[in-house]
């Protein structure tokens, strides 16, 4: 990632231009890919290992759809890039530095309930945005946003139904669902966090404003937090930057296992 | 290329009835056109003829075993140069089943979608009563949003106690 320099007006400059905007352009749309490819990798894990049946069903069901996402998002960004990556290429035979999904998606699962709080905050999010890319200039974005909103609309309605069961919920459930909240909340500030990337592609009418989406976000979020009677946790400054490719530990783990058999066994077919 | 356009037409019509011969794999009574995710069937101007598909779910495993097999019916019925196209937008839902798929769907024994998903009702009902496929009563209750498929939920009937599943409105 290199800094912007100075444009003078000159034919070269404005090559430069177009190159930058390809690559805020692809940027972008991998960072959308990302988060949701990594989100879905971490529900994966729980497929065997749910504490009911009708939910493990559910967060395999959530994982599949986000996968599905992923997977246009990945080949849309492979098709900007222009180097010949296609969505295996770059969603197994990348390094966690150049991975660009929001921090929170690659954090742990923990219990259930945290699940369930990660879950909703990426959702909530994601329906926000949905809701505004599916008008974006981008046609072949928008279209995959729209797809993409119907799907995440159900995801929400289960995570803040879940996130209402656990909050208001017996003592035991409220408490652990409080504390993934104060756990989870710090990574929150990341998501309307807005670099050189967001304001390119909001100045191109492709992405919508990150501040009216986090008004939006902030008020959805409230009105379920309410429901399930739980305290909003204080705001933390802004020290996450998965979506510039800066992670926490976990994503390397994460990673290993989702790439090992596409890097141990180049060209495996089913 | 055809010059009759009535011949162009028949052969157009024709193609739409291999198209119904193709079947969903995880829901074998339906054809992709009770689906409703065939878009079109055109001549385009080279005198190709161009089939648009669109999918279920974005993750559905079923949307590359479809294309597969269209793809194939298409060869073996002397169609091996149409086009298949992938058209996302707009979006399928559960508004695009065909009425003689939903019948399908109820003789199958899964509940077809009730609410229409253009309406504002159908996230708001989401717990509405189901009619059991198998008994016609209205006395159900859902056990879970979603089900063995990205395209249905989970319910069981109170009054013949028999689970099922519902297509989901989405």
């Amino acid at each position: 990632m290199s800094a912007t320099p100075a444009t003078p007006a000159t034919p070269a400059a404005s090559l430069q231009g177009t190159t930058l905007q390809i690559d805020a352009h692809c940027r972008y749309v991998l960072r959308l890919a990302d988060t949701s490819l990594v989100l879905a990798q971490r529900l994966g894990e729980w497929v065997g290992h749910a504490p009911e049946l009708e939910e493990e069903l559910a967060l395999a069901n959530l994982a599949l759809d986000l996968i599905g996402q992923a997977r246009l998002l990945l080949t849309y960004a492979g098709e900007l890039e222009g180097r010949g990556r296609d969505e295996d290429a770059l969603a197994f035979l990348r390094e966690p530095t150049e991975f660009l999904n929001l921090t929170l998606a690659e954090q742990p699962n923990g219990d259930f309930g945290q699940t369930i709080v990660r879950q909703w905050l990426i959702d909530t999010w994601q329906l926000c945005l949905y809701e505004r890319l599916a008008a974006s200039s981008d046609t072949r974005l928008a279209a995959i946003a729209a797809k993409a909103l119907k799907e995440t609309r159900y995801h929400q309605r289960f995570s803040s139904g879940w996130l209402v069961r656990l909050g208001d919920g017996t003592a035991e459930s409220r408490q652990r669902v409080q504390r993934a909240l104060d756990e989870l909340w710090r990574f929150s500030a990341e998501l309307f966090a807005v670099d050189q990337v967001d304001e390119r592609m909001h100045a191109a009418g492709i992405a919508p404003s990150l501040t009216e989406l986090a008004a939006e976000w902030s008020a959805r979020i409230d009105a379920d937090l309410s429901a399930a009677t739980l305290r909003r946790p204080a705001a933390l400054p802004y020290p996450w930057q998965g979506k510039r490719g800066v992670h926490t530990e976990h994503l390397g783990y994460l990673l290993a296992e989702m790439q090992y058999l596409p890097r141990s066994y180049p060209g495996a077919r089913w | 290329m055809s010059a009759d356009p009535l011949a162009a037409l028949g052969s157009e019509l024709q193609l739409w009835s291999v198209l119904e011969t193709v079947l969903d794999p995880e829901i074998p009574v339906l054809s992709i056109v009770d689906l409703g995710i065939v878009r079109h069937v055109r001549r385009a101007a080279d005198g190709a003829l161009h089939i648009g598909l669109t999918p279920t779910y974005s993750g559905c495993p079923a949307t590359e075993v479809i294309r597969a097999t269209v793809r194939t019916t298409l060869d073996a019925a002397g169609y091996g140069d149409a086009v298949l196209e992938e058209v996302l937008s707009p979006p399928w839902t559960s508004d695009w089943l065909t009425e003689q798929g939903r019948a399908k769907l109820a003789a199958f024994g899964i509940a077809p979608p009730e609410v229409p998903v253009s309406s504002p009702r159908s996230l708001a009902h989401a717990r509405q009563a189901v009619r059991c496929p198998r008994c016609g009563s209205r006395a159900s209750e859902r056990v879970s949003e979603f089900g063995s498929t990205p395209c249905k939920a989970h319910y069981r009937c109170a009054d013949c106690r028999e689970p099922f599943d519902y297509f989901k409105c989405l």
